[in-house]
């Protein structure tokens, strides 16, 4: 699915990401993996590093493929470096756009360039992905957006705007992207549900301050890496059996649906 | 005296600037299409760094200039030095810098081997503030008048307001007649805390200044939003509006957050009787892709550095027009010939056709680190006609005639202009290239 999306993003919408840097983040992200794998003394295991790179190859955009590979290799080494009680914190993919983008002039991310023109056929695979799939963690991509869509609405209402601009805004493509494939990660969302909904309503509160009051461009992205470190808080308020893996033996449908959960 | 409001600012004639040729390594720069050949076009300069930004907004407008009245909603209260008024030629030189472009290139004698490299040349106010007392009318309106100024021929107030309907009522008053359904966008950006900048001509001062047209108007001010108000125009516009914004930068390009930017077909050989009608040829080429694009999108028509071109439609601006622009990182010395041009200001031009349907919200803008190069370019490539007998020349020929059916369908995909049309003005039959299924040319059925 992130694969396809990221060849109709290449031929039909302008993107500017060259495939050269796409191949750069892909190779250095399973490179990283594989190392880092060795180094802690687990089991290689390319899925996650590849849902990660292809997240960045989807929203990162960089002068040069060498921020790619930056972003890459924070990506995946955050992940094995800043642990709390063996978890995780950051999402890699966000981690990795958001130290390129500190570091740097030269990498930034596009939100308008995913447009609105695809919006509908996206929403419809991905509902439809959705609805195939046992409802486990989907709650945190949900609460999110009735939570933003709530924000959205809200504020038109009071600002007096007419309904077609919160509806512009919902139907972002990089919103939905943002949406199913980042905050939706499994291993860096809250082990409990209740946990999940209120860090997913944190992170669309904290991300409309930052864009309506900030001015913030990508405001989403950046608020996803400030809420990061209450997510081990809410685990510590709100314990709960811990996301693992599905492993390779599983069956064909849990195997597609762990590499849609993977990151 | 009754002033009417124009949130849109230009009114275009079709016009097609035609200069005389200058070499360049990549073609012979021919002609440009320059903003003047869209009607109801507005074009904004936008400098920004960090959070300054200096706008300067050009005001061709045609009409009776005690009619003339423009109202911009701006982030913060303006003081009157943060005002001024420029010359419309700055921003010519910067449309027709930036503008697309048609090259032109000749076909060498196919039976001369010619191995001549090709040399690559380098392309190189009298200001017063006036009164701040409020009056009991306004207080009671809820609208303040946070300043008023005279700069060059406007009249300035910058006013802040409580709500929506006392300024709409304050504005009746004085004669700004606002469109109906102006006072919901008014009311959004007064809850946005956006302040109205007001300008009116001061007649006297226009009279005594001896200027024929309205000289552009520019604010400089610092403020996170890197935004450009269009919802005011939009309201009971008669159709869609164009809009140009040139940006003028230190990183890279600029694109916006909330609609796509999207680049205009480039780069493509196009038949040469096009030469004559450029002009058509790039109004035809952008209704094309606004449609395709169901007018929202956003296109780029140029991304460059401005210290060189290449070919140049016109010469980059010099470091003191650019100041004169609101480039205020760039120097003030301007003798030495070290600066004479710019090493520090990335330009991006971007053009788009809007109503309120399709653009329903205001333009939000970013500065990206991308700095790859962006021009319209359009080729001509006029074939040899002079003798030549030879096995080279039959081959030169018959891919000759290749390369003009080609030029045709490109023509016909960039315009939409019937095929048939297009091999008649160029003296062509269309190509006899069968399309039918393979299947069906093998027993003959047609």
């Amino acid at each position: 699915m992130l694969s396809g999306l990221l060849i109709y993003g290449l031929s039909a919408l302008d993107l500017a990401l060259d495939p050269t840097t796409a191949l750069v983040i892909l190779l250095t992200a399973e490179t990283t993996q594989w190392l880092a794998s060795r180094w802690v003394g687990c089991r290689f295991d390319p899925r996650s590093p590849l849902i990660s790179a292809l997240s960045l190859c989807l929203l990162l955009r960089t002068a040069t493929p060498v921020w790619g590979m930056v972003a890459a290799v924070v990506a995946i080494g955050g992940k094995f470096v800043i642990r709390v009680r063996g978890k995780h914190v950051f999402n890699p993919a966000n981690l990795g756009l958001v130290v390129t983008m500190v570091l740097t002039d030269a990498a930034w991310v596009s939100p308008g360039q995913w447009g609105t023109v695809m919006t509908v056929a996206v929403s419809l695979v991905l509902l439809g992905m959705l609805v195939t799939r046992r409802a486990e963690r989907d709650d945190v991509t949900w609460a999110f957006l009735v939570a933003w869509a709530t924000i959205l609405g809200t504020r038109a209402w009071w600002l007096g705007d007419p309904l077609s601009i919160p509806l512009h805004q919902l139907q972002n493509g990089a919103l939905l992207i943002f949406a199913f494939f980042m905050i939706s990660d499994p291993k860096t969302t809250p082990d409990h549900r209740a946990g999940r909904v209120v860090y997913a309503v944190w992170v669309a509160t904290l991300g409309a301050v930052l864009e309506f009051v900030f001015f913030v461009p990508a405001a989403l992205i950046w608020a996803l890496a400030l809420s990061a470190p209450i997510v081990p808080l809410l685990d510590l308020w709100l314990p709960a059996l811990r996301y693992r893996w599905p492993s390779f033996s599983s069956s064909s449908t849990r195997s597609t649906r762990s590499v849609m959960e993977a990151v | 005296m009754t002033l009417s409001l124009l949130a849109r600012v230009v009114l275009g004639a079709l016009l097609l600037l035609i200069a005389s040729p200058a070499s360049a390594f990549c073609g012979f720069y021919v002609a440009r299409a320059d903003t003047d050949l869209f009607n109801q076009a507005s074009k904004v300069v936008m400098v920004r760094d960090g959070n300054r930004t200096v706008l300067t907004m050009a005001n061709d407008y045609r009409g009776a200039a005690d009619e003339f009245a423009l109202v911009i909603p701006v982030p913060t209260v303006l003081e009157r030095d943060q005002i001024h008024v420029t010359e419309a030629a700055l921003i010519d030189h910067l449309d027709a810098y930036t503008a697309p472009r048609l090259v032109e290139y000749f076909d060498e004698n196919p039976c001369q081997v010619d191995l001549r490299r090709r040399s690559i040349r380098p392309v190189s106010e009298a200001l017063s503030i006036e009164e701040r007392a409020d009056s009991p009318r306004r207080q009671e309106l809820g609208v303040t008048i946070e300043a008023r100024y005279t700069v060059g021929e406007y009249d300035i107030l910058i006013l802040s307001a409580k709500e929506s309907r006392g300024l709409m009522t304050w504005l009746d008053e004085n004669d700004y007649r606002l469109p109906s359904g102006a006072r919901r966008v008014l009311d959004s950006y007064i809850k946005q805390g956006l302040k109205f900048f007001v300008a009116r001509v001061d007649l006297a001062a226009r009279a005594r200044l001896g200027y024929a047209y309205l000289r552009p108007l520019q604010v400089a001010y610092e403020s996170p939003r890197f935004m450009l108000p269009i919802r005011l125009g939009t309201v009971n516009a008669n159709g869609p509006q164009e809009l140009f914004v040139f940006a003028l930068t230190r990183t890279g390009r600029v694109e916006t957050t909330n609609y796509r930017t999207v680049a205009l077909p480039t780069d493509v050989e196009i038949p040469t009787f096009v030469k004559t009608d450029f002009a058509s040829f790039y109004q035809a080429l952008f209704d094309r892709q606004v449609t395709a694009n169901k007018m929202k999108t956003v296109f780029l028509e140029y991304a460059w550095d401005m210290a060189w071109c290449d070919p140049c439609a016109a010469d980059p601006l010099s470091n003191a027009q650019l100041r004169e622009l609101g480039v205020f990182w760039l120097p003030e010395q301007t003798h030495t010939r070290r600066s004479a041009t710019p090493q520090d200001v990335f330009v991006t031009r971007l053009h788009l056709r809007y109503t309120g349907e399709t653009f329903p919200d205001d333009l939000r803008f970013h500065e990206t680190g991308n700095r790859s190069n962006v021009q319209g370019r359009y080729v001509l490539r006029h074939p040899w006609t002079g003798p030549g007998e030879c096995a080279a020349a039959y081959d030169y020929h018959r891919r000759l005639e290749q390369r003009r059916l080609e030029e045709a369908k490109t023509l016909a995909w960039l315009t939409n202009w019937p095929l048939d049309d297009i091999h008649q003005r160029m003296g062509t039959v269309p190509s006899t290239t069968d399309d039918r299924p393979w299947w069906k040319k093998i027993w003959g059925r047609r």
